[in-house]
């Protein structure tokens, strides 16, 4: 019989051009995804006069500069945050590149449009210059982030050189209690893992309780794998992926889906298979999670505290720890709900999804919120069909911003920013220093935690506030 | 990419875990084109405050360090976002080797794209490192790639380690992507095959 296999080594071998003495592979790109902070990669094309080899794999949309007050070219009042816009938009057009651009309904987060248009596959390898990449893994692909250069190899040659990582396998077993979502299954796993915890492996999400997600909630779960310092995350392809995946834009129609199918059922790892780290999570025991320090590392359940420095391990955590509670404004060993919050954004690639307005909007209709609170959908799609079930009056009602599609106050790269000082929930993804502004305060939560401390005005236990 | 030529150049330590790459070069100066050059804006938020003016405390302001080419980190260095700006930054600041006992994935590689050499070495001996480099600020390391060796000024030698292509491009100043188009008729034969038998792609 055949060694069995990881779902990872066989999607890894099916893509290998040629292998290098050193061990490196050249790697066949299914899918590559371009967006506005891409345009240094295609200077480097131009300068080196090269054509761009696989338009038709090629797919851009602009996310991280777009303006969410209006979309479009005309409210980006920055000149030089409007041209990185502009540059994409021309960069797609003169290289035949697919755009979901400005005016198109189906623009929005570069890593929610993939998945949404039935781009990213299982099987796929998918590549971005972003760091989240890892989000398309949900649906059974190999998907990851490169840098300028790598994004310019792509374009030139639709391959990539690298190294194989190693394979970590995180078993979440068990029911998540009520009030208890994706987000806070990924966050009390980089809690487990470390920021660094996966640095050089992809993981594979596997157990009962990753099976019982939908793809939305896997997509949050591999989203985040980078923040554990995984290369990529990914989840077995299983009836919920076909059922998501069958009838999107892009996916395969007629016999070619059953083909596609066929192939597909055969990539979930092997009884057997090899994993060179293995990791169990008890998900019984997850509680809604808050990060409390400067990386999202730094979490911990709504029931617990900040830590005290006093009491770390060693003297580089010890020291760590101060830093980042200094920089946070947290005094160790304060219970975490309670503190108050001057903001709340919901949006992001992590949580900007249909299922994350639904939760949010349970959570917000019929209260109000009392702090500035704002809900930016991760596509033009998203906003619409939130729209048509009504969630955007649920939010404008309880005093949110209900916001046009983009990264926005994820990063601020477009000028949504948090205030210096100002303490932020956010359902984004990372918490470092500055992220989301110079001197912003950030904690990451669940979009029902989000919601939860927009109309509490401070971090809260969401399952206190629907009285569960 | 320009070729990595042996070194022996002021060694910055920066005694600090998960520096991410938003600290190494904040997103709001992301739009840059990569010849605009990045230096001036490396850590700008941690080596500057809201006027402009320096921040005393952090280590490239001590003019004993402003020389360094050479930066000394601790654990999973270059973290985070995929910006391969934060490279260009270091680079463009004069920075030619960063070691650290561990980084982050992305930057690790984009750092081999660009000529920046990621040096892994041990946790003692990055913490050895970093205890000396503060203890005589202006400190000279020397790196010898080819021989792979990092020493220190009262004679120290660490060892690394480096994957042989890699170390082959740094010292070439070559970068793959030629050798890649000189691979096209295995890509396209590739390609076919491929497409034969994935044909919904
Ligand atoms: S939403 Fe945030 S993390 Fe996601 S791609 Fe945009 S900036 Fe990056």
């Amino acid at each position: 019989m055949a060694e069995p296999l990881t779902l990872f080594d066989k999607i890894w071998s099916a893509h290998v051009v040629q292998s290098r003495p050193d061990g490196a592979d050249l790697l066949h790109i299914d899918r590559h995804l371009v967006h506005d902070g891409s345009s240094n990669a295609f200077r480097m094309l131009k300068a080196r006069n090269l054509p761009l080899r696989r338009p038709d794999r090629t797919f851009a949309t602009p996310d991280h500069y777009v303006s969410t007050l209006a979309g479009d070219l005309a409210a980006i009042n920055e000149p030089s945050r409007r041209a990185m816009v502009e540059d994409l938009e021309s960069h797609a057009r003169t290289n035949g590149v697919t755009l979901f651009g400005l005016k198109d309904r189906r623009q929005g987060i570069v890593h929610v449009v993939g998945p949404e248009q039935g781009l990213s596959q299982p099987g796929m390898i998918i590549v971005c210059g972003d760091s989240h990449t890892a989000t398309h893994g949900a649906l059974g692909a190999l998907a990851f982030g490169i840098g300028a250069t790598e994004v310019a190899h792509v374009l030139a040659t639709q391959t990539l050189w690298q190294k194989r990582p190693k394979n970590m396998r995180v078993t979440v077993d068990g029911g998540l209690a009520t009030g208890v979502h994706a987000k806070d299954v990924i966050l009390a796993i980089i809690a487990k893992l470390g920021a660094a915890g996966g640095t050089g492996h992809v993981i594979e999400y596997a157990g009962s309780t990753i099976a019982s997600l939908s793809i939305e909630g896997r997509l949050t779960v591999c989203n985040m794998s980078i923040e554990a310092g995984a290369r990529a995350g990914m989840v077995a392809p299983d009836d919920v992926t076909y059922q998501y995946v069958v009838g999107r834009p892009y996916a395969p129609k007629g016999s070619d889906w059953d083909k596609a199918l066929a192939s597909w059922r055969a990539l979930p790892s092997d009884a057997g298979a090899h994993f060179d780290r293995e990791v169990n999570v008890d998900a019984t025991e997850i509680a809604p999670m808050v990060t409390w320090g400067t990386s999202p590392e730094a979490a911990a359940p709504i029931t617990g505290a900040v830590p005290d420095p006093a009491a770390a391990p060693d003297a580089g955590s010890r020291e760590a720890i101060t830093r980042a509670l200094a920089y946070m404004g947290l005094t160790p060993g304060s219970p975490l709900s309670g503190i108050a919050i001057n903001r709340v954004f919901i949006g992001s690639c992590t949580n900007s999804r249909i299922e994350d307005l639904r939760v949010a909007a349970a959570v917000v209709d019929g209260r109000r919120a009392v702090v500035p609170a704002m809900v930016v959908p991760g596509s033009g799609l998203i906003k619409a069909q939130a729209e048509a079930e009504g969630l955007d009056v649920i939010f404008k009602r309880a005093g949110f911003e209900w916001r046009e599609p983009g990264c926005s106050m994820c990063v601020g790269m477009n000028g949504d920013l948090v205030a210096p000082g100002d303490r932020c929930a956010s359902t984004s993804n990372r918490n470092f220093v500055g992220r989301q502004g110079k001197g912003a305060r950030t904690h990451l939560v669940s979009p029902a935690m989000a919601a939860a401390a927009a109309v509490a005005g401070s971090l809260t236990d969401v399952r206190q506030l629907m009285g569960s | 990419m320009q070729a990595f030529v042996p070194l022996e150049a002021v060694a910055a330590p920066l005694a600090v875990a998960n520096v991410d790459t938003d600290q190494i070069i904040p997103a709001r100066f992301l739009w840059r084109k990569r010849g605009e050059g990045w230096g001036h804006l490396l850590f700008h938020d941690l080596r500057f405050n809201d006027d402009g003016s320096a921040r005393p405390q952090f280590v490239l302001n001590d003019p004993r360090y402003q020389a360094a080419q050479i930066l000394v980190a601790d654990r999973n260095f270059g973290c985070g976002s995929s910006r391969e700006h934060a490279v260009w930054t270091l680079f463009d600041y004069g920075i030619r080797a960063v070691i650290a006992p561990s980084f982050g994935d992305i930057f690790f590689n984009n750092s081999l794209q660009v000529g920046l050499l990621p040096i892994v070495l041990p946790t003692v001996a990055v913490e050895a490192l970093l205890a000396a480099l503060e203890q005589t600020p202006g400190a000279h390391l020397g790196i010898d790639l080819e021989a792979q060796q990092v020493s220190t000024a009262d004679g120290v030698v660490h060892a690394f380690e480096i994957d042989p292509f890699r170390k082959q491009c740094l010292l070439a100043g070559a970068d793959e992507l030629a050798f890649t188009l000189s691979q096209a008729d295995d890509i396209a034969s590739f390609e076919t095959t491929y497409e034969r038998k994935v044909s919904w792609l």
